[in-house]
Order: structure tokens, then C-alpha cells, then sequence
């Protein structure tokens, strides 16, 4: 802290914790007057809700916070705008109904309303700093990035002199972030103090000029971008080196198990999400996927698993037992398990779709199985005894298989539904980040349970998005962007700038960077 | 007919007052199913409050102006505080607002039952002052009789109802109001205090809905008390539906509403139980305007988006 | 959040999520709510009667057990209202907010005021029994079905649907009098000799008995069979339901034609079985009671004889007050209001905990 006065925010020992979770433990930050800033930190270390703190969403439980030297409390987002924060956060606050101008001037003080003017002058600061877009159509006609755009200008209207973005680039194409960087340089020459949180290295090294990692919710450091390369940074951001250990065997009798061909998928907005996507997955092989988030993972594995309704192709499972080929497009999940078909899916969002939070373990068991039998009862008994089984071979922390799974950690969560999910003996086993927000250990449990199933002859898909892991773990990788394939690599013998050449592969086939 | 129009548009106006309230409510997203009890409260407060000031001033004494705005004063009031009793447990206890709404409405229905029967059934008296017209709206024929023969309230009615429409419409305030209704964690981070803005427009919102239960007993009924107000609050709920969220269509709504539900007695030729089936006409069309709406599933016209839903803003 | 408007001072408190309460610490609660909604309530009467407290708390009871009679009655309202909220659980545990069990038992006890009016000359009685039960099940499923299918094709919001309902049966019913009934009275003279069958000699045993049984069996339906499963996991999160394979549609219609079906059973017990005759006001608010009962019960059927009988033994105490004190009736709804706004709103206590700001004292 070398100019005093030049500080625009500082937090000191913020702590901040949901439960028994501890989000944050005495985080120290400081940003100054015309400086990019880069938080750095992997899903789950806590920097969204240390930005939310500052932004008047949360309120620490511990610690302080300066602005421009001087000492302020945050209780609301209000007071976050009245000391000239504005924060620009992931999922878009915005009002679908109303336009653009509408969402910008929403909360505006000390200023006559007059929707004519106010289009007026944010018309104008749009030009200043070269933004192109629609004020006046309705958010829910807008795309990703100009909801984005929109909120950019909103946050510069209202006159923030500190911008936080919260993973602002996982929504746009590359040239998209171009532009975005472009625009966040000019705020900067303004004396804007910019904060960006991102968990990508090249962002990091592009845009900012000094980057504060966090660890697990804790404060690990603050280097200068010019000094950082990306090795340092990821010592940083995941501690002390590791050399993943993960013991990958050779794929053993591979044979044809799921022959993907030509899917083409449109979401509710009418976006084509996958496009032509076109793969196999092997017995006794992990396929990988890799991808920046958002290319289409989650809606193939949906699309395989029966819950996306396709426009195109065909998925055809060779069945083991029968020798039959079954094509499972636009089929109800019901009507792949009554087709014979045992694919096991461990979904994104875990309690919001793969449990239910609100159930013990022993219910939660139950959702494969309580159809079982004629009867018109449950039966309790079985998916007891696999609860417990669960709880004691996955060493799942818990009171009793009855505590509602919301209240476990996350490791342990992910543990009960992986857990179940490899208890159907599938011949398919999807899993869809399976150890994001997860701890070293808990990551390992999955690592090999994953090499486990495989080793059993079971054809594994493994939706990743730590490329090290990906690499160690995986006998093939394919990489999707943009809802296409861009290629499908050996795990073995891929480099990981490879792979991050091909996930950022725009559709025109040219690479971008 | 011409009788028949102005009656329509009596009963109509005290819809039109209750479903404009409960507009205001519903914008802030609380669907307040307390509303009958609400309108019950606020009927039973004026007339209580004028019998109290009659009786203090006696036949001789009473102001035509104080006549009418103590009632007014008190309907607003009694109604305004069963809208903080409202907000209190659902934006400050962060209750169920359906749980909270119906008891609130059978509380209501208690409340004026009992202030009713504790003091006068007949306000003829006071309700004269409510219905007094201009006069020489009498001269004007056909014109003066559907247009300027009405009550004050009538004009108040209609005159709130197009203000509402434009604050909503046209202002900061109902800008914010409107954002708070459909996305409370998005007015939140824009600094809008949601929990001011919820306390206020159900307020109010519950303040007009009662006045429209004043104007139904001391202007349709000429100051006859019946036990039937809070059947004219679903009324006024359905109003709402019916007129897609917009107070000023909510004026062509309520006449509507109220032709609908009187048409039966000035129609020769129906029998008295025919009547019965017409009464039921202002709820089927509305839940045919809410089937429309629904299966054209156009983002215009939808309800508030967090309509029933409370907002706590650390929720994770 | 706060309620503190100084700048510089930090927010008194604020208000997070707490960990589930134990069950003995969620009941004190509750105990300690209703108590104090007794206090209130007996200031109120205080207040308007100028009664001493302990009278007023000796005429509630006395209006509730004061007599074998005063039993039977509260025993047959209990009863009565927890069978309608038998018939909103299962709606409720999916989240489907049906508030038009008003109407959908309204039109079931049409029904079979329909059945006893016309065919009671004209079959046996059991025969009769028997048309009369299809017929208000019937009828009460239609009426629960509708809101149900346009949920289920075009997410058609219930809540306001189902409430148009009520007032479309209640229409249906002021109809059916002023057309059927001869005297053009609009008031059906009771049909005493087509009711169900009387027990021995007691007349609301019957309704006690076939309410009972129905509790036990919503009880284990819900908790035990594979279709109460499925509500719960539709209810909890749509999307599971989905990934699972769950047809969620058919969940929805499925539950609500059985919620349909016991509104039904509810018309045929008070029109059938109760009053032998039917008015506009014949369910009397209980669909709407119904849902706070049930709600208050967390949707376990057990717990709801509590609630129910809660709300019915102030009700019943609150009318003997209303005589005794020489107050109007209405004071029952005041009292059962303000119950039922501690009630309500001790929900609060168990879900959240305020936590008062213990650090930077020294900025005051």
C-alpha cells in the first residue's frame, strides 16, 4: 500500500461464514484508482461472496471495509451505490419485462425521472466507450452478451468509480471478450478501479494488473500480473504443486457402447446449443469432455440421460445382454430403463436435480429404485441397507442415513449421489463436474470410483473443467465449443494448450488467440 | 337501461377500487388473498366512524364535507393497518402469503361482523352525503344521468384508478414498484429497498381496495349494510386477473364485471334462477382470461413474476 | 434489512437461516405462541366485555366440552374440517396451492343433494348410498380436475384458478335452490329419510368413523406407497422429478383427482350425512380452513387432528363466550384470526434466527 490516498477499496479480515460452512476467513483485498484487479480462485473459494459483501448482498460476519480511506459499512446494496460500487454479478440482475433503459435508470436517486433524457444520456455513454445496443427491446429478447452490455452500462450510468464483474466472460464468445477486455481498458484509463473475478489463468494474465488469490475462502496473496505467470498462479490458486496421482489402466475389451450421431439440440430461447455432435463411447474407457462452460455439456448429457427434447440425430446404445441396438433420441428416462439400458447420470446441479435436499440419504436412495416391485408400497428395507453401505464404504459424513442431504458438505452430498448412482451397476456412467466445489480428498474418492467403474467394463463420461484432470484421468477427450466438437484427442498423449486451443475454436474453424 | 348502466357502473366502481388496491399489492408481488377481509375492515370502519360522528354532532350539526371524509379517512386507515398486519408477517416474518391472506381474510370478516353489529345496519343517513350528485346533472338527459349523476366516491374511484395506472406506467415509483414485484433480488441490488416498497404498496394497495367497500355499502346499497362484502372482494381479486394487471383497463373491466353481475335483474323475461347462473358469469370469464393468458404464454400480460413469493435476501 | 436509518452505526441485528430446530424446541414454540394468542385474545375480550380473563377461558371450555351434546358437535366439526384438509394435503405436499376446496366440496354435497331429491323416492336406500357417493366423488373430482389439467398442459396459476372455482360451485348451488326448490323459498327442507345410515342412534359416528379411517389411509398413502413418494419428490423439485423419470403431468392430475375425490367425500358427509340439505354457506368456510390446518401440520395427517381440533375447539369456545358474554358471534373469527396470526407467524422463529451485532460497538 504504497500511495494511500490511491486506494479505492480495501477489505481487512473478512469473515463470513453460511452455517457450519466458512465462505471466507480473514480475506484482506485492496484495489486502487485506475488499476484492474483479477480475483483469482477455483469454484467454491470463496470469491463471489466476498464480492457480494462489498456489493451489499451479504454482510460479513467479521472484518472492515474502506473506502477511500475511510472506514464504511455496507448493509445494502444501496449503500454499496451511494459509495459508488456497482457490481456486475454472474447470473444477470436484470427485469425481464422491462427494456433495456427501463433496467438501467431501475434505482436511480437525486435525478428527475425522465426516461426521455435518461435514454439520451446512456445512448451517449453506449457511444463513449463503443457499446451497440437495442435500449428499447425487452431483456427477454436479448442475447447473453447483450444483457451483459446492459448491465456494463448500468453499473457505468449510475456512475460506479469501482466495477466488480463476477465471471464476466463465461457467457461470450471470444470476440466477445475482446471486447469486453477493450472496454474494461478505456474504464480503466478513466481511473476506474476495476475487480474481476475469473478462475482463468490467460484472462488473468491478459487484463489485469494485479491479481489477489483465494484459497478455500482464505486469503493466499497479492501479485503483480507483470511479476505472475501462470505456473506461479496455479501454486497459488490450488496451493502447494500436486501432481495429480491418478492411476489410469489401459482400456481393457473396448468395445462400441453408446455411438452418438449428428445431434443437433435447440434450447427454450431457440439457440442452437448442440450442433452436430457426433461421438462413441467405449466399455472400459473414461471419455472426457472438456469445454468452456456453457458449450452444450450439460444439455448432450441430458439429451443421452432422455430430459432434451432433439432436433436431429440419433443416439444408439449397444446392449450387452441382448446384442441389440437401441436408439434412445427423444425417449422418456423411463423408457431407456424399460429398453434395458442402465446409464447412470450424476447431473451438475446435485440437490436441485440429482437429490432431493430436503430428504435423508435412505430416501434419497430411493429415487432409482422405488419402482421396483408390483407393489403399490415402498420398500424401505433395501434402499436402507444401500444408504448405510454408502455411508460407510464412501465414508460419508453424516448423523444417520434420515438427516436431509442439504445438510451435508458438499463432498459428502456428491458422495451420496455418485454413490447411488454406481450402486444401478450402469453399463453407461455420465458425470457431469462431479467434483466442483469439492475437497482434494472427496475429489480423489471420485477420481477412483470413476477408474473403478471403468475397470469394470463401464463406459464412463466424465464432464470436466480442470484440464490437469482431464488429462491424468481420461483415456479420451473430446472437446466441445460452442455446442460443436471441435475435436477428440488421447488423453495420453494430449497437451493441455491443445486442449485450449480447441475449446476456444470458433465455429468458422479459425482459432481465436 | 339507463338505470341499468348507472348501476352497473356503482358496482363496477367499487370493483374497480378494490381490484386497483389489490393491483397495487400484486405489483409488489404479494398476492394478498386477505383483500375481502380488507374491504370487509375498511366498509365497517366509515360506517363505524360516521355513526360515531353523527352522533357526536348531532342531525343538525353535521358538515356535508366532514361526512364524507371521516369515513374516508377511517375506511383508508382501518384497511391500511390490515396491510401492515399482512406485511408484518410475510415481508417481516417471511410467512406463507395464501396461509397469511386467507386468515387475514376470515380476521377481516370477524372484525366488521362484529364493529357492524355493535353499532347501526342503516347508514341512509350518511350515505345521502356519498351519493349526492351534481345538480344539474338531472338537466343534461341521458348524458348527465350515466355521466354526472354519480357519488363522489364514483369520480375518486376512477380518478385513482387512472393515477395508479400512471404512476405505475410512468414513474420512478412504479418503476421501482413494478421491478420489486417481478424481480425483488434484482431491485434489491439496484437499491431499492424491497421491504419499504412491499410495507407501502400493500398499504395503500389494502387503503383503496377498502374505500371500495365503503363506496359498495354507502353508494350501491345507499347505506344498507349486508353481510356480502367480502363475496365483492373476490370479485375484485378476480378483476385483477381479468384485466391482465392493467388499472386502466380495469375500468372497462369493472363496468363490465358489474353489468355482468346485475344484467340478470333488469332483463325481463329471466327467472329468478337464471339470475343465479348469470351471477357466475364474471368468475368464468375470468378464468377463461387467465386460461388465455396462460396458454398464449406471452411474456406480456403474465402476472408479476415473484407474485406469492417472499424475499430474503441471504438466501443461498 | 436493518432498522437502523443511522449511517454510521452498524445494523442492530440481522436476520439468517437457522438450522432445523429440535422437535421438542420447534413445540415450545408453538406452545408458547398459541399461548400468548390466548392471552391476546382474552385482553381482547377483556376489552369489549369487560369479563375477567378466567371466565373467559372457562366459557371456551365450556362451549367445547361443556355437555355430551357440546362434545358430539365438536367432535362432528372437527371431524368435518379435517376431512377437507385430508383433501388438500396431497395437493399441498406438490406445492399445487388449491384453495378451491370450498367449491370442490361444495359441488360434491350438490351432488348429493341432487341424488337424494331426485332418486330418493325412487331407489333403495342402499342403492341410493351408493349413487349418491359416485356422484359427489364425481362431482368433486371435476371440479378439482380442471385447474389440475391446465396446470399441468400450460402452468395455468391455481391459486386464482381454483378460487374461481369456489364461486362458480357456490353460483351452481344459489341456482340448483331457486330452481328445484318448490316453495321458491331457496330453502331445502332437510330430506331426513335419504341420509347415510345412523349408527347406533349416534348421528355424527359415522362421519367420526369414515373420517378416521380416511386419515389412516391419506397417512400411509402418503408416507408409504410409491405414488405419495412422488408427490413429495414433485413437490421438493420439479427437475429431480424429471430426472428421474417422473411424468410430472401425471402426478399432477393424478393427486388432484384424489384431493377431488375426498372434497367429494367431504359434500357427501355434511350434505348426506350431517344436514340433509344443502345452502351456499353449507361447507362454511372450511376449504379455506382447511388449508391453514394443514399447513400448520406440516401435511402429516396426525398432526392435523391437532390443528383442526385447535381451530375447532376455539371456534366452539368462542361462540359459547359470544352467548355467555353477550357479545356478537363474530367475535369466534376475531379469536380464531388472532390464533392463527401467532400461529402463522411463529413459523418465523423456527426457520430464521435474528443475530444481534456484537462487533464495531465503539462507531455508536
Amino acid at each position: 500500500m504504497e500511495k494511500e490516498n490511491n486506494i479505492a477499496l480495501e477489505c481487512k479480515n473478512i469473515t463470513k461464514t453460511f452455517g457450519n460452512v466458512v465462505a471466507n476467513k480473514n480475506v484482506n483485498l485492496s484495489v486502487k484508482k485506475g488499476e484492474i484487479l483479477s480475483v483469482l480462485g477455483e469454484n467454491g473459494s470463496g470469491k463471489t461472496t466476498l464480492m457480494n459483501m462489498i456489493s451489499g448482498i451479504y454482510f460479513p460476519d467479521e472484518g472492515s471495509v474502506f473506502v477511500d480511506g475511510k472506514e464504511v459499512l455496507i448493509r445494502s446494496p444501496k449503500d454499496a451505490f451511494d459509495l459508488k460500487i456497482g457490481m456486475i454479478h454472474q447470473h444477470f440482475k436484470l427485469v425481464d419485462v422491462f427494456n433495456g433503459v427501463e433496467n438501467i435508470v431501475l434505482g436511480m436517486k437525486n435525478k428527475k425521472f425522465n426516461i426521455k433524457n435518461a435514454t439520451k444520456e446512456i445512448q451517449e455513454t453506449c457511444n463513449k466507450y463503443g457499446f451497440e445496443i437495442d435500449l428499447s427491446k425487452k431483456v427477454y429478447d436479448l442475447s447473453v452478451s447483450e444483457k451483459q452490455t446492459i448491465e456494463i452500462v448500468k453499473v457505468i450510468y449510475k456512475g460506479a468509480d469501482i466495477l466488480i464483474l463476477d465471471e464476466p466472460t463465461a457467457v461470450l464468445t471470444p470476440q466477445e471478450i475482446s471486447k469486453l477486455f477493450n472496454v474494461l481498458r478505456k474504464m480503466r484509463d478513466d481511473g476506474k478501479a476495476i475487480i474481476i473475478i475469473t478462475h482463468k489463468l490467460n484472462e488473468v494474465l491478459e487484463i489485469s494488473d494485479r491479481v489477489s488469490v483465494l484459497r478455500k475462502g482464505e486469503y493466499v496473496g497479492t501479485i503483480n500480473t507483470s511479476e505472475a505467470n501462470e505456473q506461479i498462479l496455479t501454486e497459488m490458486m490450488v496451493g502447494e504443486k500436486i501432481t495429480l496421482d491418478i492411476e489410469r489402466s489401459e482400456p481393457k475389451n473396448s468395445v462400441d457402447r453408446l455411438v452418438v450421431k449428428g445431434l443437433d439440440c435447440y434450447n427454450s430461447d431457440g439457440v442452437k446449443v448442440l450442433d452436430d455432435i457426433s461421438f462413441t463411447a467405449k466399455s472400459g474407457e473414461i471419455l472426457g469432455i472438456a469445454g468452456i462452460s456453457g458449450s452444450g455439456q450439460r444439455e448432450l448429457l441430458e439429451a443421452i440421460a432422455g430430459l432434451q427434447k432433439l432436433s436431429g440425430g440419433e443416439i444408439i446404445y449397444h446392449n450387452p445382454k441382448t446384442e441389440k441396438e437401441d436408439n434412445l433420441r427423444n425417449k422418456t428416462p423411463i423408457e431407456i430403463r424399460n429398453l434395458g439400458v442402465r446409464l447412470s447420470f450424476v447431473p451438475e446441479d446435485r440437490l436441485g436435480m440429482g437429490l432431493v435436499g430436503n430428504m435423508g440419504i435412505t430416501d434419497n436412495m430411493m429415487l432409482r429404485s422405488y419402482k421396483k416391485g408390483k407393489s403399490a408400497f415402498l420398500q424401505r428395507k433395501e434402499p436402507k441397507n444401500l444408504a448405510n453401505k454408502i455411508i460407510k464404504d464412501l465414508k460419508v459424513v453424516t448423523p444417520d442415513a434420515n438427516t436431509p442431504v442439504r445438510r451435508l458438505s458438499g463432498g459428502n452430498v456428491q458422495k451420496v449421489l455418485v454413490g447411488r448412482e454406481i450402486a444401478a451397476s450402469p453399463t453407461v456412467l455420465m458425470a457431469a463436474y462431479p467434483v466442483r466445489g469439492l475437497d482434494i480428498n472427496s475429489s480423489y474418492t471420485i477420481y477412483n470410483l470413476l477408474t473403478e467403474q471403468k475397470e469394470k467394463g463401464v463406459a464412463v463420461i466424465f464432464v470436466g473443467e480442470d484440464l490437469d484432470v482431464l488429462i491424468e484421468l481420461c483415456d479420451r477427450i473430446l472437446v466441445l465449443s460452442g455446442g460443436r466438437v471441435t475435436g477428440i484427442v488421447d488423453g495420453r498423449s494430449t497437451k493441455k494448450e491443445d486442449l485450449g486451443l480447441l475449446m476456444t475454436k470458433s465455429k468458422s474453424g479459425k482459432e481465436n488467440e | 337501461m339507463l338505470t341499468f348502466l348507472v348501476n352497473a357502473i356503482r358496482l363496477g366502481m367499487t370493483f374497480l377500487l378494490g381490484s386497483t388496491g389489490e393491483t397495487i399489492t400484486e405489483k409488489s408481488g404479494h398476492l394478498n388473498l386477505g383483500t375481502p377481509g380488507v374491504m370487509c375492515v375498511g366498509a365497517s370502519c366509515g360506517c363505524f366512524a360516521e355513526y360515531i360522528y353523527f352522533d357526536a354532532v348531532g342531525v343538525i350539526g353535521i358538515n356535508p364535507v366532514l361526512a364524507i371524509l371521516i369515513p374516508v379517512a377511517a375506511t383508508f386507515l382501518g384497511s391500511a393497518l390490515m396491510g401492515i398486519l399482512f406485511c408484518f408477517l410475510t415481508v417481516t416474518l417471511r410467512v406463507n402469503q395464501n396461509v397469511t391472506g386467507l386468515a387475514l381474510t376470515t380476521f377481516g370478516v370477524g372484525v366488521s361482523d362484529y364493529i357492524i353489529d355493535k353499532t347501526d345496519i342503516i347508514y341512509s343517513l350518511g350515505s345521502d352525503y356519498f351519493t349526492a350528485s351534481l345538480p344539474f346533472a338531472q338537466n343534461l338527459g341521458w348524458f348527465g344521468e350515466l355521466f354526472l349523476s354519480h357519488g363522489i366516491l364514483i369520480y375518486v374511484a376512477l380518478a385513482i384508478a387512472l393515477l395508479t395506472s400512471f404512476v405505475l406506467n410512468k414513474t420512478k415509483v412504479g418503476l421501482h414498484l413494478r421491478a420489486v414485484g417481478e424481480n425483488p433480488a434484482t431491485a434489491d441490488a439496484a437499491g431499492i429497498n424491497v421491504s419499504l416498497y412491499r410495507y407501502s404498496a400493500t398499504c395503500i394497495g389494502c387503503g383503496i381496495s377498502g374505500l371500495g367497500g365503503l363506496l359498495f355499502i354507502m353508494d350501491y346499497l345507499n347505506g344498507n349494510w349486508e353481510y356480502c362484502v367480502d363475496a365483492i372482494g373476490w370479485l375484485a381479486i378476480a378483476l385483477v386477473i381479468f384485466t391482465v394487471w392493467k388499472p386502466n383497463l380495469a375500468i372497462i373491466g369493472s363496468i363490465i364485471f358489474g353489468a355482468l353481475y346485475i344484467m340478470s335483474t333488469y332483463i325481463e323475461g329471466f327467472s329468478t334462477e337464471t339470475k343465479e347462473i348469470f351471477k357466475m358469469l364474471p368468475y368464468i370469464v375470468t378464468v377463461i382470461v387467465l386460461l388465455f393468458t396462460s396458454i398464449r404464454d406471452k411474456k406480456k400480460n403474465q402476472p408479476p413474476q415473484s407474485l406469492g413469493l417472499n424475499y430474503f435476501r441471504e438466501e443461498r | 434489512m436493518s432498522k437502523n436509518n443511522s449511517k454510521t452505526r452498524s445494523p442492530l441485528f440481522h436476520i439468517v437461516k437457522r438450522d432445523p430446530m429440535t422437535w421438542y424446541g420447534a413445540l415450545g414454540v408453538r406452545i408458547f405462541a398459541i399461548a400468548a394468542a390466548l392471552l391476546l385474545s382474552a385482553v381482547v375480550i377483556m376489552l369489549l366485555a369487560q369479563k375477567n380473563p378466567l371466565e373467559f377461558y372457562k366459557a371456551i371450555i365450556d362451549g367445547a366440552f361443556g355437555s355430551v351434546d357440546r362434545i358430539w358437535i365438536l367432535a362432528q366439526n372437527l371431524v368435518m374440517l379435517l376431512c377437507v384438509s385430508l383433501a388438500v394435503t396431497p395437493a399441498f405436499k406438490m406445492k399445487f396451492w388449491n384453495i378451491g376446496a370450498e367449491g370442490q366440496v361444495l359441488v360434491g354435497g350438490l351432488a348429493t343433494a341432487t341424488v337424494m331429491m331426485f332418486f330418493g323416492d325412487k331407489m333403495s336406500l342402499p342403492l341410493l348410498i351408493v349413487v349418491m357417493t359416485l356422484a359427489s366423488i364425481t362431482a368433486g373430482i371435476i371440479w378439482a380436475l380442471l385447474p389440475a389439467i391446465s396446470k399441468a398442459l400450460w402452468n395455468t396459476n391455481e391459486t386464482l384458478f381454483t378460487l374461481m372455482m369456489n364461486y362458480i360451485a357456490i353460483q351452481l348451488v344459489a341456482f340448483f335452490l331457486k330452481r328445484f326448490v318448490k316453495s321458491g323459498s331457496g330453502v331445502l327442507e332437510p330430506m331426513h329419510e335419504y341420509g347415510l345410515p345412523v349408527i347406533a342412534d349416534m348421528p355424527y359416528l359415522l362421519n367420526i368413523i369414515i373420517v378416521a379411517v380416511l386419515t389412516i389411509i391419506v397417512y400411509i398413502y402418503l408416507k408409504y406407497s410409491k405414488q405419495g413418494y412422488e408427490i413429495s419428490v414433485v413437490g421438493e423439485s420439479e427437475n429431480t422429478a424429471k430426472y428421474i423419470g417422473i411424468n410430472v403431468k401425471k402426478v399432477i392430475v393424478r393427486t388432484l383427482i384424489i384431493s377431488g375425490a375426498i372434497c367429494g367425500i367431504a359434500g357427501l358427509l355434511l350434505v348426506g350425512g350431517t344436514n340433509h340439505t344443502i345452502s351456499t354457506t353449507t361447507v362454511g368456510g372450511r376449504g379455506f380452513t382447511a388449508i391453514m390446518v394443514s399447513w400448520l401440520a406440516k401435511f402429516n395427517p396426525f398432526v392435523m387432528v391437532l390443528t383442526s381440533f385447535l381451530i375447532v375447539f376455539l371456534e366452539r369456545g368462542a361462540e359459547q363466550v359470544s352467548s355467555q358474554f353477550r357479545i356478537p358471534s363474530s367475535i369466534s373469527d376475531i379469536i380464531t384470526g388472532i390464533i392463527l396470526f401467532f400461529i402463522i407467524g411463529c413459523e418465523f422463529f423456527l426457520q430464521y434466527k435474528i443475530v444481534f451485532s456484537k462487533h464495531r460497538k465503539e462507531n455508536d
